[in-house]
C-alpha cells in the first residue's frame, strides 16, 4: 500500500508537514484560521516532527500489517479497512482509554478533540486528497508518499 | 560593554495578525534572528543577527514576515554612504579586515547590458529552431590549425595526432567551488547535473570528494596554490585539470577556510589534519614566471600521459591580455578568465570589489592579442564572472569566449539569495556550510532538476537568439564582434571591447 515515508538524510526541521496536517484537518478554510480556531480548540496535527539535533524526521501512522492499536482498542473505534490497509479512527465509538496511545511502537496516535470531546486521532493518509498535505507542504521532498511493496 | 554604534542591516516585519507563531522562521533561520521561548508563543526577533537571506520569509506559511533594508540608518549623504559610515564603525569595533562573500557588490558599469546583439532581416534569413537542429555543442582544447595527412594508396593517415577535445553539449559549465566552501550535497547536486548535461563541473581546490567519482568522466579538477587533496589518482580520474592560478573575486589573494569548517570529510578531501585553517597561499610557491608555469604545465601532462587537456585559471587583471597570451605559450589547452564580478566564500571585501577588470573587457582583449599573435587557436577561452543569464553566455562568446562558467547563478538556482555570509558558514539555505543541521536543506535530486532546468532554459534561448541572427551554429559566433553593437559605450569602451557603436553598419 501507498505510505508516507521521511527521508531522515533531507528533513529540514521545519515543521511545514505539522502545520499543513494540522490546517488539513481543521474545518477552517485557511492556514490562519486553523490555528485560531473560534471554539479556542486547535486541531492537533498527525504526523509530528521528532528532532535530535542535528538530525530530525517526522513520525506518522505506518499503517501496520498487524496494527497493535486496532487489537488494544476497547471499543472498535480503530480499524483497518482490508481493502486499502489503512487504519482509521472513527471518532464516534472512541472512548478516550488511551489503550492505542500506550502500545503504538512509535507514538503516531495523538490526544486530540472532535465536537468538544477528547478522542485519539491519527494519520488518515488525507481521504479525499490524492497526496496527503504533509507530503504536498514538504519543501525539500523528504517526505514521499509512495508504494514501496510493503504490506 | 560599549554600545556599538553599528544599526540592524534590517528589520524583520512580522504581521501579528498573519502569524500563527509555529515556529518555521525560528528553526530556519541560520543566524539565530527568531527566537521563541514556548511552542506556539510569542515570536521575538534579534534584528542585529539578521543577514537579509530571505530563508524565513520563503518559508513562513503565512506570509507573516517581510524582511526591509535598512535604508535609514544613516543621514543621507552622496559621499558618505550607510556603507561607508558602518564599514568605518565595523573597524573602529573590531580594528580587523572585513570579509565579504560573493561577487562584487560595487556599482561598476556592467558592460553585458550596453551590448546589443543583431537579428536578420530580410537580406539574410533567420532560422527557426523548432524546426531546423541548432548546434550548441562546442569543444575545449587546442585546436589543430591543420590536418596533415599521408596518403598511401587509397588509404589516408594522420601525419600527427589529433589533440584532445573535451565535447560539451551546452557551452555553460559549472565554476569551481570547493568541497569546505560549500556542502557535499551541492557539490553532488552539481556534478549530477553536469553529467546529466553532457558538460562539465569543476571540483574547486578543495579536494574531490570519493563519494562524488563516479562523476568523474564530467570533472575538471583544480590543482591551486595549496595543491590541497592532489595526488595521481585525482588527476587520472579528471576530464580536464586546471591549475588555479588566480580568482576573480580576489585576485592577487590566497584563500583561508577556517578551521571551524574542516569537519573530518572536508580534511580527509582535502588530505590535511582536521580542525586546522587550509591556508592557500597567495602564490603558487613554485611559480614565478611563465617558464615556472610551463614547468607545471608539462609535469600535469608527463602524469597524465598527455591524455588530459590542461587549463590555467587567472583572474581578469589589466594585463591580462599579455598574460594570457604567455599561459597559451606554456602549453595550456585552455584559459580561464575569471572577472572581477566571480564569486567568492570568503576574500576581503576590499580586495573583492576594488581589484580587477570585468570580464566583458578582458575576454574581448584577451581574444584579440591571441588573435593577432596567431594562436587563438592553441587555447581554448573560457569566460567566467558575473555571468547572470543566456544573453551574458551569448555576448561573452561574441567578444571570444568558447564557454562560460556559472557559479553564482548555479548556487541562486539552488536557493542562494546573495545574502554574502558565506565565510560566517551558517548559510540558512545550507549551500556555503558544513553544519550538518543546515546542509541538509539542499536535497541533491531536487537540486540536479533546477540545474537541468536552468541550463536547459538558457541553451533554448540561447538557440532562439542565434537562430533569429541566422546561425546554425554556437562555435560561429565565437568572437564574432559584428553581431554586438555597444549602447552608451564611449569610444575608448568600444575599441576595448572591440566592437560598433549602435547605429554604425557592417
Amino acid at each position: 500500500m501507498k505510505r508516507v515515508y521521511c527521508n531522515e538524510k533531507y528533513c529540514v526541521n521545519c515543521h511545514l508537514c505539522e502545520i499543513y496536517c494540522l490546517a488539513a484537518h481543521s474545518p477552517a478554510p485557511d492556514l490562519i484560521k486553523a490555528f485560531s480556531p473560534s471554539d479556542g480548540i486547535r486541531p492537533v496535527a498527525r504526523i509530528q516532527v521528532e528532532e535530535s539535533r542535528p538530525r530530525s524526521m517526522a513520525v506518522s501512522c505506518r499503517h501496520c500489517l498487524h496494527p497493535l492499536c486496532a487489537d488494544s482498542c476497547i471499543s472498535g473505534a480503530l480499524t483497518k479497512d482490508p481493502n486499502t490497509g489503512i487504519v482509521l479512527s472513527d471518532p464516534e465509538k472512541c472512548v478516550a482509554c488511551w489503550s492505542c496511545l500506550s502500545v503504538c511502537s512509535i507514538g503516531a496516535i495523538r490526544k486530540g478533540f472532535v465536537a468538544g470531546r477528547p478522542v485519539s486521532v491519527k494519520c488518515d493518509l488525507c481521504q479525499g486528497r490524492e497526496i496527503p498535505a504533509c507530503v504536498e507542504a514538504c519543501p525539500n521532498q523528504a517526505l514521499t508518499y509512495e508504494d514501496r511493496g510493503e504490506n | 560593554m560599549p554600545r556599538s554604534l553599528v544599526p540592524p542591516a534590517f528589520f524583520v516585519e512580522r504581521v501579528t495578525t498573519r502569524c500563527i507563531k509555529c515556529g518555521v522562521c525560528v528553526r530556519q533561520c541560520g543566524f539565530s534572528v527568531h527566537a521563541q521561548a514556548e511552542p506556539y508563543g510569542e515570536v521575538v526577533s534579534t534584528e542585529e543577527n539578521c543577514v537579509g537571506c530571505q530563508r524565513c520569509v520563503v518559508f513562513c506559511p503565512t506570509r507573516a514576515l517581510r524582511i526591509m533594508e535598512n535604508v535609514h540608518s544613516v543621514r543621507q549623504h552622496p559621499n558618505w554612504t550607510a556603507g561607508v559610515i558602518h564599514d568605518i564603525q565595523k573597524q573602529a569595533e573590531t580594528g580587523g579586515i572585513i570579509l565579504g562573500s560573493m561577487g562584487c557588490d560595487k556599482d561598476y558599469p556592467i558592460y553585458f547590458d550596453r551590448l546589443a546583439l543583431n537579428a536578420s532581416q530580410v537580406t539574410n534569413p533567420a532560422i527557426d529552431p523548432l524546426r531546423e537542429p541548432m548546434e550548441v555543442r562546442t569543444y575545449l582544447g587546442s585546436k589543430a590549425p591543420r590536418v596533415e595527412v599521408k596518403r598511401s594508396g587509397v588509404t589516408f593517415r594522420l601525419q600527427k595526432p589529433m589533440p584532445i577535445g573535451i565535447k560539451l553539449e551546452t557551452p555553460i559549465m559549472f565554476a569551481a567551488m570547493s568541497f569546505g566552501s560549500i556542502s557535499k550535497n551541492v557539490c553532488e547536486a552539481l556534478a549530477k547535473a553536469a553529467t546529466e548535461l553532457g558538460t562539465l563541473f569543476n571540483t574547486g581546490e578543495g579536494g574531490y570528494h570519493a563519494d562524488l567519482r563516479k562523476y568523474a568522466a564530467n570533472s575538471i579538477v583544480q590543482v591551486a596554490s595549496g595543491r590541497f587533496g592532489v595526488d595521481k589518482e585525482y588527476l587520472e580520474v579528471a576530464r580536464v585539470i586546471e591549475i588555479k592560478m588566480g580568482q576573480g573575486a580576489k585576485p592577487g589573494i590566497g584563500g583561508h577556510l577556517p578551521g571551524e569548517k574542516m569537519t573530518w570529510e572536508v580534511a580527509r578531501t582535502r588530505m590535511i589534519p582536521k580542525g586546522t585553517d587550509a591556508i592557500s597561499p597567495a602564490p603558487h610557491h613554485d611559480i614565478y614566471s611563465i617558464e615556472d608555469l610551463k614547468q607545471l604545465i608539462d609535469t600535469l601532462k608527463e602524469v597524465t600521459d598527455y591524455k588530459k587537456p590542461i587549463s590555467v585559471k587567472v583572474a581578469a587583471v589589466h594585463n591580462v591580455a599579455a598574460i594570457a597570451s604567455g599561459i597559451a605559450r606554456a602549453g595550456a589547452d585552455i584559459i580561464t578568465i575569471d572577472g572581477m564580478k566571480g564569486g567568492t566564500g570568503a576574500a576581503p571585501k576590499v580586495v573583492r570589489n576594488e581589484i580587477g577588470i570585468p570580464i566583458e573587457v578582458a575576454i574581448a582583449a584577451v581574444d584579440q592579442r591571441l588573435r593577432e599573435e596567431g594562436i587563438r587557436d592553441e587555447v581554448s577561452l573560457v569566460a567566467s564572472g558575473g555571468i547572470r543569464c543566456s544573453a551574458d553566455v551569448l555576448k561573452a562568446i561574441c567578444l571570444g569566449a568558447d564557454a562560460v562558467y556559472i557559479g553564482t547563478a548555479a548556487l541562486v538556482a539552488l536557493g542562494c539569495h546573495l545574502c554574502g555570509k558565506c565565510y560566517t558558514g551558517k548559510c540558512s539555505w545550507g549551500i556555503a556550510t558544513q553544519d550538518e543541521y543546515l546542509s541538509r536543506r539542499v536535497n541533491p535530486e531536487l537540486g540536479v532538476k533546477r540545474l537541468v532546468n536552468l541550463v536547459n532554459a538558457w541553451t533554448l534561448e540561447i538557440k532562439e537568439v542565434i537562430g533569429a541572427m541566422g546561425i546554425n551554429a554556437i562555435e560561429s559566433l565565437r568572437g564574432n564582434r559584428l553581431h554586438l553593437r555597444g549602447i552608451g559605450l564611449n569610444e575608448v569602451e568600444l575599441k576595448v571591447l572591440g566592437v560598433k557603436p549602435a547605429g554604425e553598419s557592417m
